[in-house]
C-alpha cells in the first residue's frame, strides 16, 4: 500500500504526466488496455492514471526475464499485481494468450504493450500477435488503446536516470475484433488506434 | 549578522519613543503595499471579468483570456509573496519549484536528442536546486556566476561526452538558453530578498522590495496589455505576436512608470523619480522577456498545442516577463542603491 502510494507518486512527478480520456471513460468492466511502450516507467503509468476501483482489478502483462530478478523488481510486480511473462520459452501447451485469460477470468482487465519491448524513439513499431489471440478467445473484451506521449525522452531504452520532462496519457475510445477480421489488418487498426490519439 | 540586522534598520541607536516612530511608520508601509497591491489586483480582476462579457467590442478572446490569465498568474505571485514576510528561505524554495517547472516546459518543447539525456538530468537535479540554495544562503559571489560558467561549460562537455555529434551547438544552446531564462534569471527575483541597499527601513524592506517588483512587472504586462488595444498601430514584429505594437510596450511601460511612482515610499529609492525610472526599466525588460518567449513558442508552434502542456501555454507563458526583468532590476538596483 505505502509502495503503491510512493510509486505512483514518484512517477507522476518524473514524467508530470497529463491523463486525458478521449471518447472513453474509465469502468470496472474487463478491458484490455494496449499502449506503445517507450520506457520502463510505462507499467506504473498507465497503472497509476487508472482510478482507484478499476486500478485494482487491473493487471499489467510483464517480462519474466526482466522483473523476475531481484528483490526490489520482485517486491515492484506484486505491488502491481502484475502478470509474468517469459518471453523467451514460449511453449505451445503454455500460450501466454491462455495463461492471460485464465489469470483473468471474468473479473481483472490487462495492460499490455504489443509491441513486445521499448521503442528507441518515438516511433511505433508493428503490434505482435498476442492482441489478436486474446481477442479471437475473447471478443467481448473491450480493447482501450492507449497513447504515451514523451516519456522515451524521460527515461529512454539504456537509461537509468530519469529527466523529468512533462508527459501525456491519452485513453482512446474502445474497440473490438471484428467477426472475420484478418489478424494483419486488425493489429494494424489496433496500432493506427495508438498512433491517432497522438493528435487528439 | 550584526551589521546585517543593522544594515536593516533594526537596533539602529535612538529614542525609545523615535524608535517606536520609525517602526511604526515601516509597518505602516508593509500593510499599505499589501493594501495597494490588493487594490490593483481587484481592479486588473474585475476589468478581465468585463471584458469577458464585452463581446461587442470585437476584441480577441484569446488576447482576453491571457489577459486573464496573467492576472491570475498575479493573484499567486501575491500569495507566494506574502510569504517572503515571514519566511524568505520558503520564498526562494517556492521559486525553486517555479524555476523547475518552468524548465521543464521549456526543454519539453525543446527538441532534444538521446545524447542530451545526462546533461539534463544535471540540469535538473544539481544545477536549478543549488542555484536556489545558494541564493538562499546569500553566497552572491557563487550563484551570479554558477550557472553562465559552471553549467554552461559542464553542459558542452558532457553533452560532448555521450558522442553525440549532430547539431551539437544549437543542442548546447538550447539546454543553457532554457537554463539561463528560467533558472539563472528567476533566481534573482528572490535574491532581492537578500539584496542590501544603503536606504533600508524596517524589518520587511526586503519583502517590500521583492513586492514592488512583481507588483511592477505584472501590472507593466496589464498595462501595455490595454494601451495595445488603446492605442496600437505599429506592430513590434507580425509574425511573432500580432498584438504588441510599440505604442502599447511605450505607453504601458509609461504608465508603468507612474504606478511605480505611487509605490516609491514603499521602496529603497531614495527620490520618487527613481522609482519611476526603475518602473521604466522592469516594463521595457518585462516585453523584452514575453516578445522572446512568444518568438520560441511561435517556432515551435505545433508542439505548444499538442497535449503536453496544460493551460494556456503552461508556467513558463507566465514568468517570462519575470524572468527577464529580474536579473537587470537586481543589479541596476545593486549598482546605483547598493550598500556596497
Amino acid at each position: 500500500m505505502i509502495t503503491e502510494t510512493l510509486l505512483t507518486w514518484i512517477a507522476r512527478f518524473i514524467s508530470g504526466v497529463s491523463v486525458r480520456w478521449v471518447d472513453s471513460q474509465p469502468d470496472t468492466c474487463q478491458r484490455v488496455y494496449f499502449a506503445n511502450h517507450t520506457s520502463h516507467l510505462d507499467v506504473v503509468l498507465v497503472w497509476s492514471a487508472l482510478p482507484t476501483e478499476v486500478r485494482r482489478l487491473t493487471r499489467p502483462i510483464a517480462a519474466k526475464d526482466y522483473w523476475d530478478r531481484g528483490f526490489v523488481r520482485r517486491h515492484l510486480h506484486q505491488v502491481f499485481n502484475a502478470l509474468l511473462i517469459d518471453r523467451k520459452e514460449i511453449k505451445v501447451h503454455q500460450s501466454p494468450v491462455d495463461l492471460m485469460l485464465r489469470e483473468i477470468g471474468d473479473t481483472h482487465s490487462l495492460i499490455l504493450f504489443p509491441e513486445g519491448g521499448r521503442n528507441a524513439d518515438d516511433r511505433i513499431g508493428e503490434f505482435k500477435s498476442g492482441l489478436y489471440y486474446l481477442s479471437k478467445k475473447r471478443p467481448e473484451l473491450e480493447l482501450i488503446p492507449v497513447h504515451i506521449n514523451n516519456m522515451n525522452r524521460i527515461l529512454p531504452r539504456g537509461e537509468f536516470l530519469p529527466v523529468p520532462l512533462l508527459s501525456s496519457l491519452t485513453f482512446g475510445p474502445p474497440m473490438w475484433l471484428e467477426a472475420g477480421e484478418p489478424k494483419t489488418e486488425f493489429l494494424a487498426r489496433a496500432r493506427e488506434a495508438v498512433v491517432s490519439l497522438k493528435d487528439r | 549578522m550584526i551589521k546585517e540586522w543593522a544594515l536593516l534598520g533594526v537596533g539602529r541607536p535612538g529614542f525609545p519613543s523615535q524608535q517606536l516612530g520609525h517602526e511604526l511608520t515601516t509597518m505602516v508601509k508593509d500593510w499599505a503595499l499589501l493594501g495597494s497591491v490588493l487594490v490593483f489586483l481587484s481592479i486588473a480582476t474585475l476589468l478581465g471579468r468585463w471584458l469577458k462579457q464585452q463581446n461587442s467590442l470585437g476584441l480577441d478572446e484569446r488576447a482576453v483570456s491571457s489577459f486573464n490569465s496573467r492576472v491570475q498568474a498575479w493573484w499567486f505571485f501575491s500569495v507566494v509573496l506574502g510569504f517572503a514576510f515571514f519566511a524568505p528561505k520558503l520564498t526562494v524554495m517556492l521559486f525553486c519549484a517555479l524555476s523547475f517547472w518552468a524548465l521543464r516546459e521549456f526543454i519539453t518543447l525543446t527538441p532534444t536528442s538521446t545524447g542530451d539525456h545526462r546533461a539534463l538530468f544535471w540540469v535538473f537535479f544539481l544545477f536549478t536546486p543549488l542555484q536556489f540554495v545558494l541564493v538562499a544562503f546569500d553566497y552572491y559571489a557563487f550563484y551570479s556566476i554558477l550557472i553562465p560558467v559552471y553549467a554552461f561549460l559542464f553542459i558542452a562537455a558532457r553533452v560532448a561526452i555521450s558522442g553525440d555529434f549532430k547539431h551539437f551547438l544549437e543542442r548546447v544552446a538550447k539546454i543553457q538558453f532554457g537554463l539561463l531564462v528560467c533558472v539563472y534569471c528567476l533566481s534573482f527575483a528572490p535574491a532581492l530578498l537578500y539584496i542590501r541597499c544603503k536606504q533600508m527601513e524596517g524589518d520587511y524592506a526586503n519583502a517590500r522590495l521583492l513586492f514592488f517588483f512583481v507588483t511592477i512587472v505584472l501590472s507593466s504586462e496589464l498595462l501595455q496589455f490595454l494601451c495595445n488595444r488603446l492605442f496600437g498601430k505599429h506592430l513590434i514584429a507580425e509574425t511573432i505576436d500580432t498584438n504588441r505594437t510599440w505604442e502599447g510596450v511605450l505607453g504601458g511601460a509609461g504608465a508603468t512608470a507612474i504606478v511605480g511612482l505611487s509605490l516609491y515610499w514603499a521602496t529603497p529609492f531614495p527620490y520618487w523619480w527613481q522609482a519611476g525610472a526603475m518602473s521604466l526599466t522592469i516594463a521595457v525588460m518585462a516585453s523584452a522577456g514575453a516578445l522572446t518567449m512568444a518568438a520560441i513558442k511561435r517556432d515551435r508552434g505545433e508542439v505548444t498545442s499538442g497535449t503536453l502542456i496544460e493551460g494556456h501555454g503552461g508556467v513558463l507563458s507566465r514568468i517570462d516577463a519575470v524572468c527577464f526583468a529580474a536579473p537587470v532590476f537586481y543589479h541596476v538596483t545593486n549598482y546605483f542603491f547598493g550598500a556596497n
